[in-house]
């Protein structure tokens, strides 16, 4: 394989600051890293873990979790709950085997373009030296799956 | 003469143990003095942890012979995949008995691991070891009688649906002589529910959970039951303990919370859950009392192995399925 990596990195920002300040870098014309695939998402805490997990199984290289500053959500407090959740997803994800570079949490607002560019290329460039997760070959199974229906 | 007519009825049952531990052959016979009127409705053809049959005995049954398999533990060698597919081929249903059939269950932990590492291990390093040659066992050994065969070990383990078709789950590690009953009953009847069902409830453990719930919970810390005295009327999740109840299928009448002891999640996820621990991790960690990233890190930090607290016995049906092996190349 003669073509170099370019991670794919999954975003997941939230309406009120995170995508208003990528908003705000666009419009800005700050160029930043085009690795990055922007989720909008109400709010930071509306990213259920299965999310982040869904992003890595279906091939995303790192994961960046985005909302306003704490104290500052739209719905009050729905950025307490992702910062509760992250110290034991990133936790898990690294039971899973994989690097914990791979995922980030940042609170960024709708005034703070210049901090998303900086996010973005730094975490562009850590997933860039980790190089690929390729998730589905390394858990790939070994023994045909059936064509069957799933619990439910 | 009566017996005559009915005889060929009854319905043809089969029970089947593969990477399990005996527990579900047990839990049907926790039923009691009922396991005699499932005897008064079926034959049973198969039961290997209660009768001797060989494995070309089973060849010679005709294809769908069996009315009912009822198959329990995971799949994790070759021996148990065949068996899997050979009782496919002879059963009319094929049921994922218990919670390794279903979900992979406590055995399908070793999807964190490999079979070169799981080897290194148990023929390597483990302080019980004495292996100075290396010996690992291989599928096929000369000695001067003749070829020895020993089953492969594959490198992941199998919930029975990953390898074969399968038309209902009974869940619950062991299922309870509830679930069981309930399952035999629907057989006999001939009242099943649609094909991919789970037999159990909708809704969650803590449905069924008599503890008293705050309206306005926040875990302190996380616990280990045997590090508090527990409040007997209190949530135990609010209590600290890693109570799986909020994210797991009920049915069980809440056995677990019931003795003080938090859900195991042994039930598995609820109905259209994307990832059991995607389901638990949120419930669980977001009601912790922290408002400031340092104090949010140190409480949530306190929870002892969240991947085997989520995936206990779900690892091989979940999202990720299995830890990444290492890249070759």
């Amino acid at each position: 394989m003669s073509h170099e990596f370019e991670p794919r990195i999954v975003v997941l920002c939230c309406n009120w600051c995170t995508y208003a300040g990528a908003d705000l870098a666009g419009t800005s014309r700050m160029k930043y890293a085009p690795n990055v695939r922007l989720v909008r998402v109400m709010c930071s805490g509306r990213v259920d873990p299965s999310f982040v997990l869904r992003a890595f199984q279906d091939g995303a290289d790192g994961v960046l979790i985005a909302g306003c500053h704490p104290g500052d959500c739209h719905y009050i407090n729905g950025n307490l709950k992702t910062l509760r959740r992250y110290p034991a997803l990133e936790t898990l994800i690294a039971q899973f085997g994989i690097e914990p570079d791979r995922m980030r949490l940042e609170w960024i607002s709708a005034a703070e373009g210049d901090v998303f560019v900086h996010v973005v290329n730094e975490m562009t460039e850590q997933v860039r030296a980790l190089g690929p997760l390729d998730w589905k070959r390394r858990t790939a199974m070994t023994v045909p799956a059936a064509e069957s229906h799933t619990a439910g | 003469m009566g017996e005559e007519l009915k005889a060929p009825k009854k319905i043809q049952l089969a029970m089947y143990w593969a990477a399990s531990c005996g527990g579900c052959d047990m839990a049907v016979l926790d039923v009691n003095e009922k396991i005699l009127d499932i005897a008064a409705v079926a034959d049973i053809r198969l039961w290997p942890i209660a009768m001797d049959y060989k494995y070309k005995d089973i060849e010679k049954w005709a294809d769908g012979e069996i009315d009912v398999c009822l198959f329990n533990g995971a799949v994790r060698n070759s021996e148990q995949l065949h068996l899997a597919r050979l009782l496919r081929q002879k059963s009319k249903v094929m049921v994922a008995f218990g919670s390794c059939a279903s979900f992979g269950g406590i055995p399908g932990l070793a999807n964190l691991h490999c079979k070169k590492t799981i080897f290194e291990a148990v023929y390597g390093y483990t302080a019980s070891t004495v292996n100075p040659e290396g010996t690992t066992p291989q599928t096929h050994t000369h000695v001067p009688e003749g070829d020895l065969h020993i089953p492969e070990f594959f490198d992941d383990v199998y919930s029975l649906a990953q390898v074969i078709p399968v038309e209902y789950y009974v869940p619950g590690c062991p299922p309870t002589p509830e679930t069981v009953m309930t399952a035999v009953n629907a057989i006999a009847t001939g009242n099943l529910p649609p094909v991919g069902s789970t037999i159990g409830i909708s809704k969650a453990v803590c449905d069924e959970c008599k503890r008293t719930k705050s309206d306005k919970p926040g875990i302190v810390e996380f616990h280990r039951p045997q590090e508090i005295f527990v409040d007997a009327e209190k949530c135990l999740l609010e209590q600290g303990l890693t109570c799986m109840g909020s994210a797991t299928r009920g049915g069980c009448g809440s056995l677990c919370p019931g003795v003080n002891m938090p859900c195991r999640g042994c039930y598995g996820p609820m109905p259209n859950s994307l990832d059991v621990g995607a389901d638990a991790l949120s419930a669980m960690t977001s009601i912790v009392d922290a408002a400031e990233e340092g104090d949010a890190r140190a409480k949530v930090g306190k929870m002892v192995d969240p991947l085997g607290t989520f995936y206990r016995f779900t690892l091989p049906v979940s999202m990720l399925r299995r830890a990444a092996r290492p890249l070759q190349g």
